[in-house]
């Protein structure tokens, strides 16, 4: 059969951002910048013509990555959701590459900022490989790649605490990895394949038979787990405030919006095409994610309530909110993981622009991070204030924004399950709702209230320039048309999940 | 009304207030302030005028130092508390007891897997045998290793060469020392250096002479490891670890000063650059062919020739290439930071 041109998209976005990390390594940081954000835009508008496409009513197909058929050669697939996913994260990428940009120059040594750039392009392309991947190895190595493109982002600005933010993240992210590995290595031995399809048909004939039950939950158990880690499940949650809080704008941003979201997306995967809904069902595994999550609900927003610095308590947030995608996944039912999806498009669109407004927000008080410095930066830094109370807003769940609709969608999806469940799940959201108003709401309080007495602010420190303006108001339209246009992000949701099975 | 009690300000309205002020708990505040500012960001602004950016150094060190001290002090009362004794007592026994319990769990779980090396293991099935029964023929490589992992399953070695290269980004950024603009050394790279020729061996003559023996021997080894990857085991990274390991001991014996004559870190990137966009495009080639069914105008050749089994040789070549420059980069980093 032959293949359209548009076909060979998923091929080119992760090709693409490979092949020039390379060439932006010997290129002048001024060159390097542009070039990034040129590549950047190229797999956005490449991503979003994809996803027209499979919009348009497009099957899903795989891609042979070579001149040898799947089981053997290595093999990509496309379909509605991978073709989503790609266009959320490349355009995600994209903003908040905009929006940091002025910072770079002051956070980081100027012979390292062209490091920054090859950083953020591999980076890109692990993600979208994660993202199309049809193979659980090529999933893996393209994991390492994140894994180090994370650490090397944190560790770029030259402070004591990144240092140290760096050192765990590295230490907790590879015994992630190491887990993922060994649950890799005993299901190809369970096995015998690595194709995601062919794994699911012998996961089945294992589970019909029950000879080897014990390391089939094992496996489910090392996978589950290992990305939980990697992805800041509320247990392993320890990494996050220091990563997260300490980086320069653009890093917190990708960290938070895209890395730990592609490793939920490759769970979710997973869950989906290599184990199958029923076998995880058997394992019990859901049920202890489920756990996880409900308790990484209330855990995270005490301690973001505890916080007084703006970036560390959106960080403790983004633990409370990963505790949302987990429980969507944690009821193992079809609703559940398409309320999963969603949240995890709206909290990264969310989370990335809090991220970045909170960065902007900071420079107009003096770069004092502190809720005692940061009074009146809403009228300092208008842009940036705007953004942020849109973001607070659809964390807490305001209506017509992201954040109402996937609260709405878990609500729902807990009500189809019945019992005991759907009663915890419901009660637990709506304290997490009310921590979250909390917490969210007293920032944008305090935005808005008069500055302390005697204190002045050095005015052009303020000034951002058109990047991160821009940047910022792309992010609150992503946000709005995320909220009113969901029906159609949860149409495609559910056929792409529909597809995967 | 409230405000009449006497322990108005412990109740519960005030203390939200409070919180709705400032914030957390004090001692928070106060940890919070000391560890984010002790480690204050000192990138290369000052470094034109040395004297005041000394002063400056020595200031800080100085507010640092009693900074450290006092959270030293508070840190310290709190270590030779009772509560913490048994905190640190509970949480060894636990992790204790954590790994002992995963262990059980995985010698179990090892204990239940197919048995070791039996014919009907699900590993042997129909992919294993297309590569071992045809891979000779489609990849033309004699090593099946590397007509696996260098033309089936190129696209995860390209991921994998990728992960050297950041690998080597991270450690760059991580201990390369900033250097100032007008290409003056700096601080940092001065002390670096008198560091370096203090605790490395310098001119060692046993070292020298086993080093020009060995050196040429080691790298021929290597060339000729990576050049006969896909004829007999071996291949791109194992042979480039070689030559990594060759120019290390001649950096150890002969120092900074003769490497630097072939290999700075303008090499490093040059030789990074070409290796992998070679591979890159190469391979995007032949990706973007096999999947439109197209012919490629890459052959197999004949099994067993120095120059056959398609890009196999070349692409082993890019990746030794690539192994060597990162394994001799993370060294020199790690010793001196720079190259």
């Amino acid at each position: 059969m032959a293949l359209e041109l548009w076909q060979s998209i998923p091929f080119a976005c992760i090709l693409l951002p490979l092949g020039s990390a390379a060439a932006t390594s010997v290129m002048k940081p001024r060159i390097a910048r542009w070039w990034t954000v040129t590549v950047l835009v190229v797999v956005t508008a490449l991503s979003g013509i994809i996803t027209w496409q499979f919009w348009q009513g497009a099957a899903h197909y795989t891609y042979m990555m070579g001149h040898f058929p799947a089981p053997w050669g290595n093999e990509i697939r496309a379909g509605q959701l991978e073709a989503l996913t790609a266009l959320f994260f490349a355009l995600i990428m994209l903003l908040s590459l905009l929006g940091g940009l002025k910072k770079l120059d002051e956070h980081i040594d100027p012979n390292k900022v062209g490091l920054y750039y090859v950083v953020i392009l591999l980076m890109t392309a692990a993600l979208m490989a994660q993202v199309y991947t049809n193979d659980i190895f090529t999933a893996y190595v393209f994991l390492e790649i994140m894994t180090l493109a994370a650490c090397a982002l944190i560790a770029i600005r030259r402070r004591g605490r990144t240092l140290v933010a760096a050192t765990r993240y590295m230490i907790m992210n590879l015994i992630g990895s190491g887990l993922f590995l060994l649950g890799i290595v005993i299901l190809y031995d369970l096995t015998g394949h690595l194709l995601m399809e062919d794994i699911r048909t012998a996961v089945k004939e294992i589970a019909a038979t029950g000879q080897y039950s014990q390391p089939l939950t094992v496996v489910v158990a090392l996978i589950a787990i290992g990305l939980c880690i990697k992805s800041a499940l509320f247990p392993f949650h320890t990494w996050v405030p220091d990563a997260y809080g300490f980086s320069t704008p653009t890093s917190s941003a990708v960290l938070s919006s895209l890395v730990s979201k592609g490793y939920i997306f490759l769970l979710i995967k997973i869950m989906y095409r290599v184990i199958g809904l029923d076998v995880i069902a058997a394992t019990r595994i859901g049920d202890v994610l489920f756990v996880f999550a409900l308790v990484g609900m209330v855990m995270g927003s005490i301690s973001a309530l505890r916080q007084t610095d703006v970036r560390r308590m959106t960080a403790f947030s983004s633990v409370a909110q990963i505790g949302y995608i987990y429980l969507g996944m944690g009821l193992g039912t079809d609703a559940g993981m398409m309320a999963a999806m969603f949240h995890l498009f709206s909290h990264a669109v969310c989370k990335s622009m809090l991220f970045l407004a909170a960065g902007g927000l900071a420079d107009a008080s003096g770069n004092s991070k502190q809720f005692r410095d940061l009074r009146g930066a809403g009228y300092r830094s208008p842009i940036a204030g705007v953004a942020f109370t849109i973001g607070a807003l659809s964390m807490v769940g305001f209506p017509f924004l992201g954040g109402f609709v996937s609260k709405l969608n878990i609500a729902l999806a807990a009500l189809e399950v019945g019992g005991v469940r759907s009663l915890l799940v419901l009660l637990v959201l709506a304290v997490s709702t009310w921590l979250n108003t909390m917490y969210f709401l007293r920032t944008v309080i305090t935005l808005y209230r008069k500055p302390l007495e005697g204190a002045s602010y050095p005015v052009e420190k303020g000034r951002r320039g058109f990047c991160f303006n821009a940047a910022l108001v792309l992010f609150a339209l992503q946000n709005v048309m995320l909220g009113l246009w969901s029906q159609t992000v949860v149409n495609a949701i559910v056929e792409g999940l529909s597809t995967f099975g | 009304m409230a405000k009449i009690r006497p322990d108005y300000e412990n109740s519960w309205w005030p203390r939200f207030l409070r919180w709705l002020e400032s914030g957390s708990s004090a001692l928070d505040d106060a940890l919070l302030d000391e560890l984010s500012s002790t480690a204050e960001e000192h990138l290369v602004e000052g470094a034109a005028n040395a004297s005041t950016r000394e002063a400056h150094d020595e200031e800080r060190r100085l507010l640092s130092i009693r900074d450290e001290k006092l959270l030293y002090d508070r840190i310290h009362r709190w270590a030779h508390s009772k509560g913490s004794r048994i905190i640190r007592w509970l949480y060894r026994i636990t992790a204790v007891a954590i790994c002992v319990g995963i262990i059980i769990l995985l010698l179990n779980t090892a204990a239940n897997l197919p048995p070791f090396g039996s014919p009907d293991n699900p590993v042997n099935n129909e992919v294993s045998q297309r590569y071992i029964e045809q891979g000779m023929q489609e990849t033309g490589a004699v090593n099946i290793v590397a007509g696996m992992i260098l033309d089936y399953r190129a696209f995860d070695t390209l991921g994998e060469s990728n992960v050297l290269f950041i690998a080597a980004c991270a450690v760059i950024i991580l201990m390369r020392l900033p250097s100032s603009p007008d290409s003056k050394p700096t601080t940092e790279q001065l002390e670096a250096e008198a560091d370096d020729r203090m605790y490395e061996p310098k001119n060692d003559m046993i070292l020298q002479h086993q080093a020009n023996f060995l050196v040429p021997l080691i790298l021929l080894f290597g060339i000729y490891v990576i050049m006969n990857g896909h004829i007999s085991p071996g291949g791109g990274f194992s042979g480039g670890a070689i030559m990594g390991a060759g120019l290390i001991l001649y950096l150890n014996a002969f120092g900074f000063r003769k490497t630097e004559r072939f290999f700075t870190f303008t090499t490093f990137r040059i030789v990074s650059l070409c290796a992998l966009s070679f591979y890159a495009v190469s391979k995007a080639y032949s990706f973007f062919t096999g999947a439109n069914h197209l012919d490629s105008i890459i052959t197999t050749g004949t099994p067993g020739m120095l120059f056959s089994a398609g890009l196999i040789p070349y692409l082993n070549i890019a990746v030794g290439l690539v192994v060597c420059c990162t394994m001799y980069a993370f060294y020199t980093l790690f010793r001196k930071g720079d190259m």
